[in-house]
């Protein structure tokens, strides 16, 4: 599964991380490229909150957690977003086959509303760019109305609303 | 129960047929299966329905397999409808490179618009 459709002017320049802020709820928060700490993520990931799980993902339990994050550790390219050494937030590029990427966001609910998520997508379109990814695609459910301006905000565009689910895309 | 599989040749289109298969044994269901053209899928009508004879001979049920051609969607649900079957059963979608699940477009049409039953295999 794939997108053909990509907007002909490329977004950016995005920031490579490591990149240091303050959040809206006045926390200190270091988005860094993953180092191989996956145990800080599956922390993150087995208490996630179940109502902002989108499309099956992320699973659910300890095991399955780990083997979806080796799949996403192992082929893609991922930054983390820290709360000193709490991983708070995490995003992903996973190549499709064909030459793009897919991408995918999660912010721990203790941390969504607060800036965490534009900062995560930008550091993670300049570390892919840095890597030599020029196509990422994504896909969201429609009613995630929040998510859909998000991505919007950084440039992606519609490119397919015929399903139950946006396709969005960018050009970095 | 008449229960009408549609198949179109994705991969959870065929895993779908198994269980199906195995669950009409199981409850002695009447199946039909619909061969429909779907160009999401690589596969042939006829490469479908080699496969469909094979896992009907292992589950040695006696369904009837006809082709149909046209919208996929749509033909299901008239076929549905118009021969009083019970249940649509339908592949549940497939993953994405990074594990998200999503319905394929005949899935999508099938839920949107069926009058009977419709299953999403997984």
């Amino acid at each position: 599964m794939t997108v053909d459709d990509y907007p002909d002017t490329a977004s950016g320049p995005f920031p490579s991380p490591p990149s240091s802020f303050t959040d809206g709820d006045d926390r200190d928060i270091e988005v860094r490229a993953f180092d191989g700490d996956t145990d800080a993520l599956v922390e993150m990931y087995v208490d996630f909150s179940q109502e902002d799980r989108a499309q099956g993902v992320p699973p659910v339990g300890e095991d399955r957690v780990r083997s979806w994050l080796d799949t996403l550790t192992g082929e893609g390219h991922n930054v983390v977003a820290w709360h000193d050494d709490r991983a708070v937030g995490h995003a992903t590029l996973v190549p499709d086959g064909s030459g793009g990427y897919e991408l995918a966001i999660f912010v721990h609910q203790d941390y969504q509303g607060a800036g965490i998520g534009t900062r995560l997508l930008r550091n993670l379109l300049g570390h892919g760019a840095d890597q030599g990814v020029e196509r990422v695609w994504l896909t969201v459910e429609r009613w995630n109305r929040a998510a859909v301006a998000l991505y919007e905000k950084v440039g992606f565009e519609t490119v397919d609303t015929e399903s139950f689910e946006l396709e969005m895309a960018i050009r970095v | 129960m008449k229960v009408l599989l549609g198949i179109g040749g994705s991969e959870d289109s065929l895993d779908a047929l198994s269980k199906t298969a195995e669950r009409a044994r199981e409850a002695g269901d009447d199946l039909t299966v619909a061969i429909v053209e779907n160009p999401e899928s690589d596969r042939t009508p006829d490469e479908i329905e080699d496969a469909v004879e094979r896992v009907l001979d292992e589950y040695d049920i006696d369904a009837s397999v006809r082709h149909v051609s046209g919208d996929p969607g749509s033909q299901l649900v008239t076929i549905a409808e118009s021969e009083d079957f019970d249940q649509i059963a339908l592949g549940g979608g497939e993953r994405s490179p990074m594990g998200k699940l999503r319905l394929g477009h005949i899935a999508e049409f099938v839920l949107l618009n069926a009058h009977v039953s419709v299953t999403l295999v997984r």
